[in-house]
Parts: structure tokens; C-alpha cells; sequence
């Protein structure tokens, strides 16, 4: 399965340097779907339904409200003209990925082998959950019993994010009147 | 849109909007719960409004309903964990916020797990109103700068 996954990914980091590279907005964000649906697909292997219905549902949802402010506006890449001293960038970002993966290889040295979590607290959730919360379901017992918080504070932001879609969108159609 | 894409909007929307109040209704025994379902709920009237975009243009200019779902949506989840606090105070139990102070139930029935279906009910009505609200505005925008 770990070769598979390998796989996945490796599509995914493809499909996500296409996006950016693509001249074309609509096979760029095509290739952005390759992304999504490649990460739906790592979940199911990982045996994780729940992310799965929510990921699948919501890249269903970005892909079509993309493709449809694409069709509504350009197609076209707004085109910049590349100064000539940008290799120095491109040699800093270089030497800045190799030290990124560098330390990304010091850091997992700690870690437990793949598939293999040695967390205490995970595990108590997993004994004792479904008897604690009453639900069958261990992640709506985490989200909604454990983790009431953090729950109440995601939908917190969606609401905030919404009150502020609103408020700048109405504002300018005011202002447009 | 042509005549294939509405006819089969027509037909497909329900049932996805059903699938979304199933998995609410199932969201502490099944996978899901309520960020899929709203989502699923969103889906169903965002693909009505894509397939039958040329009619909806009588839109009115800042649609309520769905904001106002979106606002109960929240306002539930809230009273529902101060109510939590509050009755458990009177049922004897230490009080904390979230309190699961009804009945556990069987777990694997329907009506179980206290009140969590509560919860996964009052996130989806939070999810499902947000995302259409978002999509809404952007599209009474749009038809509205187009004129």
C-alpha cells in the first residue's frame, strides 16, 4: 500500500507544479483537481471515510465555482515580463529546499514507523470512546464530545468568514448603485 | 445551461439532498456527520442554481434565508452547550461546558449518544447555509454587474 501511496502522491506533485505552471486557467485548475481527488483516494486507502465524503464533496464544489469564475472572466494568464536577476532567486530556493528537506529528514527521525502511532491519548479515545460518548461513530465522538471547542470555534470562523464576504460584497454593490 | 443538464439537475437533486439529511441523521453512527452533510445540502441548491442560472435572475438583491439558517445554524450549536452547562448544574452532574447530559442510549441506535445528533444537526445547518450564502452572494453579484 506504502508504493501506492508513493504513487499518489507523486501525481499530486505533479498535477499542483502544473497548476502553477499552466498558461491555460481552465486546464490549470483541471490539474488543481488532480490534487483533490488524488488526496480523496489517499484517505480511502487510509481507511478514513469521514475526510473522504467531506473532501470529495467540497473539491466537487471548489472545482465547479472555479471553472465557473473562469468561464465568467479570462482564461488567459495575465502576462509579467521576467527581470533579468531572477536566477538569484531561483539559486536561493534551491539552497532553501535543501535545507528544508534536510531538516525534514532530521525531524522524522523521532517519529514511530508509518501506520504505527504510539500516542497515549489516541489511544484512550480508541478504547474508551464509543462507552464515554454513547456514539458509534468515533470521530463525531471526538469532534462533538471531546473536542467540543475546537468545533465550536471552526464553525465560529466559517460565520466570520461568511459576515465578512457579505459585508465587503454588499458594500461595494452599495457603492456601485 | 442545455435541456440534458437541467432535466437531470432536476432529477439528481433530491436525492442528493435527501443523502445529506441522511448522513446528518446518521452523523454518530455511520461516516459523516455535519461538515459532510452541509456540504452535501449546499451541493444540492448550488447545482439547482448553476443548471438553471438564466431563470433565477429574479433573485432578490440580498437574499435572507439562507443567511438566517446559517445564523440559527450557530445559535443552536451555542445553546445547546450553555444548556448543557446549565441543566447540568440542576441534573447533579459537575458542570462543564458540552455536557453530555442526556441519555447515552444504546450505542448503534438511532437515538443515542446524548447530545450529539444535536450537535452534528446544528454544524450542518451552520456548513450547508454558510457555503450557499457565499455562493449566492458571488452569483447575485455577478448578475448584477452584468445588467
Amino acid at each position: 500500500m506504502e508504493t501506492l501511496l508513493i504513487i499518489l502522491l507523486l501525481l499530486m506533485i505533479a498535477g499542483a507544479i502544473y497548476a502553477l505552471e499552466a498558461k491555460d486557467l481552465l486546464s490549470a485548475v483541471v490539474s488543481f483537481g488532480i490534487v483533490g481527488f488524488g488526496l480523496v483516494i489517499c484517505f480511502l486507502l487510509l481507511q478514513a471515510p469521514d475526510l473522504a465524503i467531506v473532501q470529495v464533496v467540497v473539491e466537487v464544489l471548489v472545482l465547479v465555482i472555479m471553472i465557473a469564475v473562469i468561464i465568467n472572466t479570462t482564461r488567459e494568464e495575465i502576462k509579467e515580463k521576467i527581470p533579468r536577476s531572477t536566477y538569484i532567486y531561483y539559486i536561493l530556493g534551491f539552497i532553501f529546499v535543501v535545507g528544508f528537506i534536510y531538516l525534514f529528514a532530521v525531524s522524522i527521525q523521532g517519529l514511530s514507523e508509518f501506520g504505527k502511532h504510539s500516542t497515549r491519548m489516541a489511544t484512550e479515545y480508541i478504547k474508551n470512546g464509543a462507552v464515554k460518548t454513547g456514539s458509534m461513530n468515533l470521530v463525531s465522538g471526538v469532534v462533538l464530545d471531546f473536542r467540543g471547542y475546537d468545533t465550536l470555534g471552526e464553525i465560529t470562523i466559517l460565520f466570520t468568514a461568511v459576515v465578512g464576504i457579505l459585508t465587503i460584497l454588499r458594500l461595494k454593490g452599495r457603492k456601485h448603485e | 445551461m442545455t435541456i440534458i443538464v437541467k432535466k437531470i439537475t432536476q432529477i439528481i437533486a433530491g436525492p442528493i439532498f435527501l443523502y445529506g439529511l441522511y448522513i446528518v441523521a446518521q452523523g454518530h453512527l455511520s461516516p459523516g456527520g455535519g461538515f459532510a452533510a452541509g456540504s452535501f445540502i449546499a451541493g444540492a441548491f448550488i447545482l439547482l442554481v448553476l443548471a438553471y442560472g438564466d431563470k433565477l435572475r429574479h433573485l432578490k438583491t440580498e437574499e435572507f434565508e439562507s443567511s438566517l439558517i446559517e445564523t440559527l445554524g450557530i445559535l443552536f450549536f451555542i445553546i445547546t452547550a450553555l444548556g448543557a452547562l446549565l441543566l447540568s448544574i440542576r441534573l447533579g452532574f459537575i458542570p462543564v461546558f458540552f455536557k453530555n447530559f442526556l441519555t447515552k442510549g444504546i450505542p448503534g441506535n438511532l437515538f443515542s449518544a446524548g447530545i450529539i445528533p444535536l450537535l452534528n444537526i446544528a454544524v450542518g445547518m451552520e456548513v450547508g447555509g454558510a457555503l450557499f450564502t457565499i455562493f449566492l452572494e458571488f452569483v447575485i453579484r455577478s448578475s448584477k454587474e452584468g445588467k
